[in-house]
C-alpha cells in the first residue's frame, strides 16, 4: 500500500516538474512554474518521510530546519550576487550527492554485500565522482565570483596542467573500475576513500585555470554535473523521481552550457582546458589610434536627439551596482518619446541571463530587453549605442582579426550604430586583455569613471538641463 | 541486525529484482523531454531557469531522507543528515530566489 503510494507521489511529482519547467517559456506564465516545482516537492518528500521504514524522525527535522536556516538567508543575496549564490547550490547539490553515494556503499559494505552488484557499484562510482567533483568545483567558481582573497581572480596555469588535470581524473576512474570489480575486498575502502579524495582534487584543479569571462559556460556545465550525479544517486537508490528530476537539471545545464560556448564561439574542451586568459596579448596594434572622451554633458545632449537608443549592458554594470540609475536614464528618455531598447549578449554578465535579471530587478520591462540576434539588424537605424561596462561582446576585431583570442565570437554590432558612446571604469584592456578597436573608431566617445556615477551624472543633466538647449 | 532494518530489507525483496533497463529507459526519456522543454524556455529566464532547475534536482532530498531517517548506523546517517540538510538548503533558497527574481519580470 505505502509503496504504491510512493510510486504515485514520484509520478506526480515527475509530471508537475516538467509542467513547472514548461512554464519557464513565458515570464508571463512562469511565477506558476514555482509553484508547481514546490507543489512537486513537497509531494515527494512527504510519500518518502511516511514510507515505513523511516524511524528517526527528530534527525530528519533537524536537517531539514538546518536547510530553511541558511536556504533563507541565501534566497536574499542581491542579485548581483546571484552567480555565487547558484554555484554555491551546485555544490551543495553535488555534496548531497556525494554524501549519499559513499553513504550506500559503507552501508552495503557493512551490512549487505550482496547489494553491491557491479552495475550499483558502477552507479555509486559514478555518482561519487561526479557529486564531489561537483562540489569542489563549484565552491571554487563561488569563490572566485565572490571575489574571496585566497581563491585567484585570474587564470592559474601552469606547463603540463591539462596532462596533470586528465591524470586525476583517468586515476580516479580506473580506481573506480577496480573497486566495481572487487567491491568488498579488504581493501576496497581505503580505495573507495582515494577515489573520493581524486574527486575533490579534480574539482578544484578544473577551475583554477577558468576566468571571469568564462563562468557563464563553467556554470552552466557544473549545473549539469549537479543533474547527472542526481540521476547517478536514483540508479544507486533505484528511485525513478531522482532519474528523471535529474535529467531535467542535467538536460538544462547541457543546453545552456551550448548555448554559452555557442555564444563564444568556442568549444566545451576549450572552455575547461583552454585557460582562456593565458593567450598572448596581440602585438600593439601599429597605428594605436587614441579614443576621443566625451563629457556628460555632450552624452546628454548627443542623447536627447535619438530617436532610437540601444544600452548594452554588460558586467560592468553589475559591478558597479548601476542599473537602477540605467533604469532612471531610460526613464528621462522615454518620456522625450525616445526608443530605448537593450541589447543582451548571452554572454554578459557572469551567469546566463545575468542582465536580464538586474534591468528586471529595475523595473526596466521585459519588453525592452531584446536578444543579440534580433538587435543587430536594427543597429544601423540606431542613433546611439550606450554601451555600459561591456568589453568584449562589443569588440569588433572579434570579426576579422584571427590572432584575437575572441575570434569569431559573436557580436553586438554596437559599431555600426550613428554614434557610440561608452562607460568604461579605466583605461586598462578587457577581460581577455585586448584592446577594444570600438574605442577609438570615429563614432565612438568615452566616458571615463564609474558607470553608475556617470550615467546618475547624465541623468541630472537630462533632467535639470531642460532650459539648456 | 534490528527488527525494522529486516522488516525494510524483506519488504524490498518482494519488490521485483531492480530492473536496470527500465531505469535507462526512464533516463533517455527524461532527458529527450527535458531537452524539448528546456529548449522552450524563454531567453529571458535563464537565470531563474537556472536556480529553479537546481531547486528540482535537490529531489536527492528523498535520498538522503531514507539514509537518514532508516535504522542505519550512526555514522551512515550522519552522511545522510549532512546531505538532506545540503539539499534542503537548495529547495529552500532554489525555490525562493526563484520567485523573488521573476516577480521583477513586469511587461510595463
Amino acid at each position: 500500500m505505502m509503496q504504491a503510494v510512493a510510486q504515485f507521489a514520484a509520478i506526480l511529482a515527475t509530471a508537475l516538474f516538467i509542467f513547472s519547467l514548461h512554464w519557464m517559456n513565458d515570464p508571463k506564465t512562469a511565477r506558476h512554474a514555482v509553484a508547481a516545482g514546490v507543489t512537486g516537492m513537497l509531494v515527494a518528500v512527504l510519500a518518502t518521510w511516511f514510507q515505513p521504514e523511516i524511524v528517526h524522525h527528530g534527525w530528519i527535522v533537524l536537517a531539514i530546519a538546518a536547510g530553511f536556516v541558511v536556504g533563507v538567508p541565501l534566497s536574499l543575496v542581491p542579485l548581483t550576487a546571484v552567480p555565487q549564490r547558484t554555484a554555491l547550490s551546485h555544490a551543495f547539490g553535488g555534496l548531497a550527492a556525494g554524501l549519499v553515494g559513499t553513504a550506500e556503499y559503507f552501508l552495503g559494505l557493512g551490512e549487505n554485500p550482496a547489494e553491491l552488484t557491479a552495475f550499483r557499484m558502477s552507479a555509486i562510482v559514478a555518482e561519487v565522482i561526479l557529486g564531489f567533483l561537483t562540489f569542489t568545483g563549484s565552491l571554487m567558481a563561488a569563490g572566485k565570483l565572490q571575489e574571496v582573497k585566497w581563491i585567484p581572480q585570474r587564470p592559474v596555469t601552469y606547463p603540463g596542467q591539462n596532462v596533470v588535470n586528465i591524470g586525476v581524473l583517468v586515476v580516479a576512474v580506473g580506481l573506480g573500475v577496480v573497486v566495481v570489480l572487487h567491491p568488498t575486498a579488504p581493501w576496497s575502502g581505503h580505495a573507495f576513500y582515494v577515489i573520493v579524495g581524486l574527486a575533490v582534487l579534480f574539482g578544484v584543479l578544473l577551475i583554477i585555470p577558468i576566468g571571469g569571462a568564462d563562468m557563464p559556460t563553467v556554470i552552466s556545465i557544473l549545473n549539469s554535473y549537479a543533474g547527472l550525479s542526481a540521476v547517478a544517486m536514483g540508479f544507486v537508490l533505484n528511485n525513478k523521481l531522482l532519474v528523471t528530476a535529474g535529467a531535467l537539471d542535467g538536460s538544462s545545464g547541457l543546453i545552456l552550457s551550448i548555448i554559452m560556448c555557442r555564444a563564444m564561439n568556442r568549444s566545451f574542451t576549450n572552455v575547461l582546458f583552454g585557460a582562456f586568459g593565458t593567450v598572448q596579448k596581440t602585438a600593439a596594434i601599429g597605428e594605436q589610434k587614441e579614443w576621443k572622451q566625451e563629457t556628460v554633458e555632450g552624452a546628454a545632449q548627443l542623447l536627447e536627439q535619438a530617436s532610437l537608443v540601444v544600452i548594452i549592458p554588460g558586467y560592468g554594470m553589475a559591478v558597479a551596482q548601476a542599473q537602477h540609475k540605467v533604469r532612471e536614464l531610460y526613464d528621462q528618455l522615454t518620456k522625450r518619446g525616445i526608443t530605448v531598447k537593450f541589447a543582451i549578449h548571452p554572454v554578459a554578465g557572469r551567469m546566463p541571463g545575468h542582465m536580464n535579471v538586474l534591468l528586471a530587478e529595475a523595473n526596466i520591462p521585459y519588453t525592452a530587453l531584446v536578444e543579440m540576434d534580433e538587435i543587430n539588424p536594427e543597429m544601423p537605424q540606431c542613433d546611439v549605442a550606450l554601451v555600459i561596462g561591456a568589453n568584449d561582446v562589443v569588440n569588433p576585431a572579434a570579426r576579422y582579426k584571427k590572432d584575437t583570442p575572441i575570434y569569431g565570437m559573436p557580436i553586438i554590432d554596437a559599431d555600426k550604430a550613428r554614434a557610440v558612446l561608452a562607460i568604461k571604469r579605466s583605461k586598462n584592456p578587457g577581460f581577455a586583455g585586448i584592446d577594444n578597436e570600438l574605442y577609438v573608431l570615429d563614432n565612438t566617445w568615452m566616458l571615463f569613471g564609474d558607470a553608475k556615477a556617470v550615467i546618475g551624472e547624465v541623468v541630472k543633466q537630462l533632467a535639470g538641463g531642460g532650459g539648456l538647449h | 541486525m534490528t527488527a525494522s532494518l529486516m522488516a525494510a530489507q524483506a519488504a524490498a525483496a518482494e519488490q521485483a529484482p531492480v530492473d536496470y533497463w527500465s531505469m535507462l529507459f526512464v533516463f533517455v526519456l527524461a532527458t529527450v523531454i527535458g531537452l524539448g522543454v528546456i529548449r522552450r524556455v524563454s531567453r529571458l529566464l535563464y537565470t531563474p531557469l537556472m536556480s529553479l532547475t537546481n531547486a528540482i534536482s535537490a529531489i536527492a532530498v528523498v535520498g538522503s531522507i531514507v539514509v537518514t531517517g532508516a535504522d542505519y548506523p550512526a555514522t551512515i546517517r550522519i552522511l545522510g543528515a549532512v546531505a538532506l540538510f545540503a539539499s534542503m538548503t537548495n529547495i529552500v533558497s532554489g525555490f525562493l530566489i526563484t520567485d523573488r527574481m521573476l516577480k521583477m519580470f513586469k511587461k510595463q
